[in-house]
């Protein structure tokens, strides 16, 4: 069980997280902390001549192999994309590139940035925030 | 118990036979992942033996009905039952009255109860409010809205590297200021630190205080006399002590007791109502309104004759010696850094971190092999700002823990390191 949840492509993301970083002077930016652990995620997004499309993504902060992992993966994943298309995107598409069972406790690591990145572009595009989404409620999203 | 028939990894001279003592605890019987169950995370809350849960059965089967209201004989052994745990309490941390023993929801509601009927008749500003570096959020947050209720100075008491108190800078600390509330636990819940709160009491009477102990964490491992540490509210709860959830108690003095406001208001706590004016009633049903958790409450007294036979100093001394052999365990790893005083001074926790390994992915590894630990801040933000984390991992022993249970931690450990270090 422990080895499907740490399985070698989590493994991978987490020991060589993509997108790892900082965006000086980013377009965009958010900070979020899981109150429940401490950790914190900051998302910087800087967009192409369009304003739309997401030229170069990074992420920095502390957290779990499950929250570092996964956010390194959403980095790969919306990199090109818009930033319409990526406020629409639901949490399930995320968690199936995870592809690992996730106990409601270690769903809101899994979550953290992907949370954080919408509240990025909500702030700069004022694209709309998921309004109910489980597991991200306890999120503070800075 | 065949699982653990290795022999026992500690010499221990104390008297408490953690082997025999675990099998009245039925949750030993059940698997995890297919795996014995190692609970290292008795800090959080405790199991329950069949003492306990029998009494609770009992009592529901044959002498159940709501408390203080029937003339039936049924109600009279409820309330029979209900004082009797309330006199239990009282024997429990030597108090002088049983009518100064107050049931709660839990410790958090006892200090709060005295954190508003006190703190906000008796606090304003020039005052100061005193918590520790070490505190729980328990008697940490009540205390700093009270304070900023009333206008009064919150300050914190710092630790040291070894996570004890700062008693010296006790002065400097209160400066000009008029201290009304020292508020401390007695043994730290992250940490296991012991602390002097005698020492701590006799300097806030000095300066005019009262001296509040949260004992949530104290009363289950050690001999609480509220006499001897001459406190003057003492917080404490069933659910780490053996006992159910949902019921606490709260030890005041009686003359500071009489003249604080009621907390919770509603039915049994009066003594008439009337249109213009109700009156309250006599300690402690002043504290106690609506139906309180009667059947824990005598559950909770099962837990403390159960803790009390196997004895506090058995329980306490044997903390001490599987703390010496985690943390010598834990050295034998490396790459381990743990926090909190030597081992003769703290009760059974250990808080440690795994260099470069989150909490959260030891003990989900830890897990898998069957063994709970908690990681996290366990409720103490101030604190692991102070260590410099965003949170530990901890082990809590008690009187049920095996040294084994520590090597299939340690042994945990190293299966962690494999996989994610």
């Amino acid at each position: 069980m422990v080895d499907d949840l740490y399985r070698e492509v989590i493994l991978d993301h987490y020991k060589n997280p993509r997108g790892h970083g900082v965006i000086e002077d980013a377009d965009a930016q958010a900070e979020g902390l899981n109150p429940l652990c401490g950790d914190e995620v900051t998302i910087y997004v800087q967009f192409e001549d369009d304003g739309e499309t997401i030229d170069e993504v990074k992420f920095s902060g502390r957290g779990c192999a499950i929250s570092q992992a996964s956010t390194s993966m959403l980095m790969e994943m919306v990199k090109g994309r818009k930033a319409g298309e990526i406020a629409g995107l639901p949490k399930e598409a995320l968690l199936e590139e995870i592809g690992i069972p996730l106990t409601p406790i270690r769903l809101k690591c899994a979550l953290l940035g992907l949370g954080v990145l919408k509240v990025a572009l909500h702030r700069a595009k004022g694209t709309p925030l998921p309004d109910e989404w489980a597991g991200l409620d306890e999120l503070e999203l800075k | 118990m065949p699982r653990y028939d290795s022999p026992v990894a500690v010499t221990a001279r104390s008297t408490l036979d953690a082997q025999r003592l675990r099998a009245d605890f039925p949750i030993f019987e059940e698997k995890i992942h297919g795996k014995p169950l190692a609970y290292l995370d008795s800090a959080a809350s405790s199991q329950k033996p069949r003492q306990v849960l029998d009494a609770l059965r009992e009592f529901y089967e044959t002498s159940y009905a709501n408390v203080h209201r029937g003339v039936y004989t049924l109600s009279e052994r409820a309330t029979a039952g209900y004082e009797g745990a309330r006199e239990k309490a009282r024997a429990f941390v030597n108090a002088p009255s049983a009518r100064e023993v107050i049931f709660t929801r839990s410790a958090t509601e006892s200090i709060n109860l005295v954190a508003y009927a006190w703190g906000l008749d008796n606090l304003g500003p020039g005052d100061v409010v005193l918590v520790t570096e070490l505190e729980h959020h328990s008697n940490f947050v009540p205390w700093q809205y009270i304070a900023k209720r009333t206008g009064a100075d919150f300050r914190m008491l710092p630790i040291d590297d070894s996570g004890e108190l700062r008693l010296d800078e006790l002065d400097e600390l209160a400066g000009a200021g008029m201290v009304k509330v020292v508020a401390t636990n007695l043994v730290s819940n992250s940490l296991g630190t012991v602390n002097q709160v005698e020492r701590l009491a006799a300097w806030a009477h000095d300066h005019g205080a009262i001296m509040v102990v949260d004992a949530a964490q104290g009363a289950p491992h050690h001999r609480v006399d509220v006499q001897a540490l001459q406190c003057d509210f003492l917080a404490f709860s069933s659910h780490k002590l053996c006992g159910p959830s949902g019921v606490g108690a709260l030890w005041g003095r009686a003359e500071l007791l009489e003249e604080m406001a009621p907390f919770n208001l509603g039915g049994h706590m009066i003594r008439s109502v009337r249109l213009e004016e109700t009156t309250w009633g006599d300690l402690p049903y002043k504290f106690e309104a609506g139906t309180m958790p009667i059947a824990e409450a005598v559950g909770f007294g099962a837990a403390m004759d159960y803790v009390g036979e196997v004895g506090l100093e058995a329980i306490a001394q044997y903390e001490s010696e599987l703390v010496a052999y985690a943390l010598d365990r834990l050295d034998e790893v490396g790459g381990i850094t743990t926090y909190g005083p030597p081992p003769e001074r703290r009760a059974g926790i250990v808080s440690f971190n795994v260099e470069g390994i989150h909490p959260h992915d030891v003990a989900q590894v830890l897990d898998s092999e069957g063994v709970a630990i908690r990681a996290g801040h366990h409720c103490c933000q101030p604190l692991m700002a102070r260590l410099g984390v965003a949170a530990t991992n901890r082990a809590s022993f008690y009187l049920y823990t095996l040294p084994e249970e520590i090597d299939r931690l340690v042994e945990g450990l190293y299966k962690t390191r494999k996989i994610l270090g």
